[in-house]
């Protein structure tokens, strides 16, 4: 064990049990599952993605390459998790990664003496040649050589919920600048969300040894943290990682609500939040930039912050004997905190020429403090050795099983490029900082570069009190602390002289001699290093290894690094799961599902449902014993034909449009004319797109001068009332003339076949419902058990037919009155597939002809088009092109065989000739078997195709391998004089 | 992203489906083809502001001319379409 005695914030009467690839360990409540695999004194945690190359744990935090694993097992398991922001529970499972047999000994690990063939861009060099073998072989086999974690390939077992949130101040990050700012803002009053990813807030606090009112810093911020979540105005959110920010003042963030349980007891897992913010603190700290030296990868190199962090926090202790390597006063803190945890510290080796002050201090306590000294390499499979070069060339070696290493500090500004603004480089801080950022997202404390505890906190609070002055008007008062100013010069190390590889960028094993090779080839700005090195792209965004790279290029391309300039960030910030994104819509509550009221009755009766748009739709009624599909849909074909059925058509869009313009709108808006048309008449009308395109069909029905009832398709239900809506309220706000969608309100159902006057006599016996008061295209409105209702003599089959009206919460109980009714005459209820086979039994138009490609003449309509009035689509109609009877026009078609099918969506060529584009002569729009005919028939779009009946032509299906021959005729097969539907 | 809809207040932009420029204007009836032609099928496409129709489909239901710079994404203002028509 490596666990120190006392000490951290883990509680030792807890402990817990958890797995690392099978074998058990033990640590406690409080702890990562980083902490608790080094105080159990495992170093080896993974393999590189490339190389294959052992890792352990290099930071403590979010940004960590290396410590990827995966928790969990079966459907729970979810790959590449950082362990360092995994928190333990009781019976955690963790496996390593991207290793075969196992951890210890990884075949793959030959790559690594593979290297010059690995090098950058290696892929584009070594699969180029022969290019069949990519996709079979090369692909393939670098899929499975280089990867992370497997998916379980299991739905996920877990819930997600959804939180939207508005506030006047988002604090981004629970450090003490990020406590500071939500204090400040909070006591006035102001509405505060303060979000950490960390389970505590503290930041930093919780990981040093620093004091605050002379008090220690983790207590400090457990009494802010106290007084916020005590504040009604404040929401305090921990564990919860903002990932994006987006247009709008808009912030992604997701709450790990039991990720630290794993016992959900039915509670989402995770929280996705929309916060909409109107101004937002960046209280994200800084990351600490890597030394890049020979075998910097190795397990026992480790930040120099994340050994404080674990020795201080955790009390875990990564090591018997250590070193610390440094261009930073921060570094030297790390070596104080190991000194005061009781480890031997040999020595910190320094590359600038003047130590600081606390140097001396360290000496006395038996440390070797060397300046203007660099570590060169590190060796041993897990860290044993290091190379020291000193000044005038010499080196030394030095023994050590720990090397802390601090090369500076980069400013977590990754969210604050989100929207566009790019970096700044800063050369007083050797960093890049965030200046010409979004207006109302204000980086502060260490984000901001200032990287001491008293300037944190004091450009926290100083922040948010100019925000709640904006907000508010009223400047607060703003809280002060002591506590001791720390040192915090560095000087920037970019290049040291290395023998063996020097990683840049650990988790996609970019090297020091990678970004150097690339820009000889000549790719010399970052986001050509990116792309062909892969530099920044692995799972940690490059957060560890960014600066360094662009600092390398910068240095090999001759440039400045403010030249060079260093890449935005696109969200998310950190890896968000799949799930947490969908939420809720997800089976079954995918997307929203809309019933009919008749739909229970439908299922009742045995209805098979399709999906039309969000509504579901009865497609057939099968009865028992019944083949198949066809049987039941020939079945009630014919029983339409011959006695009547019944389909619930009330997913058509339905809008009532009034006012004295009404009649003026509506010619407007349709190639025909509506002004004219009759009281209690209905009337077939097509609407056009401005480009001449059809829009949509259905029927006009006029209940008044100035009263006007329409339907559309059941698809373009919203499309036509935003159409009309446009028209009205944008081309014409000068018409005196209202628009609603009553789709909603009025449940509708067709009763077709030459006895559903009959039975419609039966249920409405108080209603006339002679031909001479009730004839083809005739409408009325009636009453029927006291709420109102409509008929319409409307047919889509071709058989006199009525669609009945009655307002939605009266749908189920006229679907029964009808049965009853109609039982002594043989009613069926009829399904979707019916329906079609019906209309294009009778060369009607519907989805697959109306495919937002056809013209009115092109569907045999060009005739309907007014000449006497403008409309919308009329003057693009009149483009040569669009009036040429070369375009494709509906006819019909017929098998020329026996039991020959059609198919859907076949081209057909003519008869005599090769398949090629100018004997293509049109396309298959819509199919079906004829019950009445016993053949197939068709709706086809064929060129000049009405001059052209009886000419046959060359069904080419190449895909689908159907052929035959098929004969052109007219689209109206059944009852052509169309005396059956007028009775 | 949020628009302020001038009849529902301050709402969610997925309430709302974009038109496109509101610039073009339909040209009377009497006009040539190639008026129409315009009016469909040209856009100016500006980097800055523009003035946009989208329509609140989700709330009123009204079409609003929206004001938003196409280089920074914000929206400076909207107002009903109908208002601006007359």
């Amino acid at each position: 064990m490596s666990r120190l005695a006392t000490g951290g914030l883990i509680d030792r009467s807890h402990p817990l049990s958890f797995s690392f690839d099978g074998k058990p360990f033990t640590g406690y409540a409080g702890d990562t599952l980083a902490s608790a695999l080094i105080a159990n004194g495992i170093r080896l945690i993974g393999r590189s993605f490339k190389y294959h190359r052992r890792r352990g744990l290099l930071t403590a935090g979010g940004e960590e390459p290396n410590g990827i694993v995966t928790i969990g097992s079966g459907a729970y398991a979810e790959p590449n998790t950082r362990a360092t922001t995994a928190w333990l529970y009781e019976g955690l499972e963790a496996q390593s990664q991207n290793r075969w047999p196992n951890l210890a000994f990884d075949a793959l690990a030959v790559n690594q003496w593979l290297a010059p063939i690995f090098v950058a861009g290696f892929y584009y060099k070594t699969f180029m040649w022969p290019a069949a073998l990519w996709e079979k072989l090369y692909e393939p086999l670098i899929r499975r050589a280089a990867g992370l974690g497997a998916l379980s390939a299991l739905p996920d077992p877990d819930q997600y919920d959804r939180m939207h949130a508005f506030c006047d101040l988002l604090v981004i990050g629970g450090g003490p600048a990020g406590l500071a700012a939500a204090l400040t803002a909070g006591r006035s009053g102001c509405r505060v969300i303060i979000a950490s990813d960390d389970a505590q807030l503290g930041g930093r606090l919780l990981s040093e040894r620093q004091e605050i009112n002379g008090r220690e810093g983790r207590d400090w911020a457990a009494e802010i943290e106290g007084e916020l979540t005590s504040l009604d105005n404040v929401t305090v959110l921990p564990r919860t990682q903002i990932f994006g920010v987006y247009d709008g003042q808009e912030y992604g963030a997701v709450e790990r609500r039991i990720d630290h349980l794993r016992a959900s007891n039915g509670k989402p897992r995770q929280r996705l939040w929309k916060i909409h913010a109107r101004s937002a603190i960046l209280a994200t700290g800084a990351i600490e930039r890597p030394l890049v030296f020979g075998g910097n990868d190795r397990p026992g190199v480790m930040m120099a912050s994340a050994i404080s962090t674990y020795l201080n926090r955790f009390a875990a202790v990564p090591g018997q004997r250590a070193a610390i390597f440094t261009s930073t006063d921060s570094g030297w803190q790390t070596a104080a905190d190991l000194v005061h945890a009781g480890v031997n510290v040999a020595a910190v080796i320094d590359s600038r020429t003047a130590l600081p002050a606390r140097a001396r201090e360290l000496a006395g306590a038996g440390v070797e403090c060397l300046s203007n000294a660099v570590v060169q390499d590190a060796h041993g499979r897990s860290l044993r050795r290091i190379t020291i070069g000193l000044e005038g060339s010499r080196t030394r070696t030095l023994d050590v099983d720990l090397l802390g290493i601090s090369g500076g500090w980069n400013p977590s500004i990754g969210l604050a490029s989100n929207l566009g603004a790019k970096p700044s480089w800063s050369d007083r801080l050797s960093t890049f900082l965030m200046e010409g950022g979004p207006a109302d997202l204000h980086p502060v404390g260490s984000a901001a570069g200032h990287f001491s505890l008293a300037e944190a906190l004091r450009d926290g609070a100083q922040v948010a009190g100019r925000i709640v002055e904006n907000l508010t008007g009223q400047a607060p008062s703003l809280p002060q602390w002591r506590c001791d100013d720390e040192a915090t010069d560095s000087a920037p190390l970019w290049h040291i002289e290395h023998r063996t590889k020097a990683f840049v960028d650990f988790q996609h094993d970019v090297t020091a001699d990678d970004v150097s090779l690339a820009a000889r080839e000549g790719f010399v700005s970052v986001e050509h290093l990116k792309r062909y090195t892969t530099l920044g792209m692995a799972t940690d965004q490059g957060k560890t290894s960014q600066v360094n790279g662009h600092a390398l290029l910068a240095a090999a391309t001759g440039k400045s690094i403010s030249e060079a300039g260093t890449i935005r960030s696109r969200p998310p910030y950190l890896p968000v799961t799949i799930g947490a994104l969908a939420g809720h819509h997800r089976e079954a509550s995918y997307r929203p599902r809309r019933l009919t009221a008749a739909h229970h009755w439908a299922a009742a009766r045995g209805a098979t449902f399709t999906d039309a748009g969000l509504w579901r739709r009865a497609r057939w009624f099968a009865r028992p014993g019944e083949r198949d599909w066809t049987e039941t849909v020939y079945r009630e074909a014919e029983a339409v034909r011959s006695g009547v059925g019944v389909c619930d058509v009330s997913t058509l869009g339905k809008i009532e449009v009034h006012g004295p313009d009404a009649g003026t709108l509506l010619d407007r808006l349709y190639i025909n004319t509506f002004s004219s048309l009759a009281i209690g008449k209905a009337r077939y009308g097509v609407m056009l797109r401005e480009d001449g395109i059809v829009l949509d069909d259905g029927t006009v029905t006029r209940f008044d001068e100035d009263r006007f009832y329409l339907t559309t398709t059941t698809a373009n239900a919203g499309k036509v009332m935003q159409h009309i809506d446009f028209a009205r309220q944008v081309i014409w706000p000068e018409l005196d003339v209202q628009a609603a969608s009553v789709s909603e309100q009025w449940s509708t159902y067709a009763v077709a076949g030459p006895k559903s006057r009959d039975v419609l006599q039966s249920v409405l016996s108080g209603i006339d419902l002679s031909d001479a008061v009730l004839p083809f295209m005739g409408a009325r409105e009636f009453r029927w058990r006291g709420k109102p209702a409509r008929i319409f003599r409307v047919s889509f089959s071709g058989e006199r037919a009525y669609e009945v009206c009655v307002v939605a919460s009266l749908g189920e109980a006229l679907m029964e009155a009808l049965f009853e009714a109609g039982d002594r005459y043989g009613i069926i209820p009829y399904g979707t597939e019916t329906q079609t086979l019906l209309r294009i039994e009778k060369g009607h138009a519907a989805g697959p002809e109306l495919n937002g490609q056809t013209s009115a003449a092109d569907l045999g309509l060009g005739r309907m088009m007014s000449k006497k009035k403008d409309f919308i689509g009329r003057a693009l109609s009149e483009r040569p092109a669009m009036a040429s009877p070369e375009r494709p026009t509906l006819v019909g078609i017929k098998a020329t065989a026996k039991g020959q099918k059609l198919p859907a969506g076949a081209h057909l060529m003519v008869d005599k000739g090769a398949a090629t584009p100018a004997n293509n002569q049109g396309w298959i729009s819509s199919v079906t078997y004829s019950p009445a005919l016993d053949h197939w028939i068709g709706i086809a779009f064929i060129k000049n195709g009405p001059a052209r009946l009886g000419e046959r032509l060359r069904i080419y299906d190449p895909v689908r391998g159907n052929e035959g021959i098929v004969e052109i005729c007219s689209p109206i097969f059944v009852d052509p004089e169309g005396k059956r539907v007028r009775g | 992203m949020r628009i302020p809809c001038p009849y529902c207040g301050s709402r969610d932009s997925s309430e709302f489906s974009y038109r496109s420029d509101a610039a073009p204007v339909r040209p009377a009836a009497d006009a040539p083809v190639s008026a129409f032609h315009d009016y469909v099928y040209l856009r100016k496409n500006p980097a800055g502001l523009i003035r946009e129709h989208w329509y609140h489909a989700s709330g009123c239901r009204q079409w609003l001319v929206v004001e938003r710079d196409t280089v920074t994404h914000i929206i400076e203002g909207a107002s009903l379409a109908q208002g601006v028509a007359r």
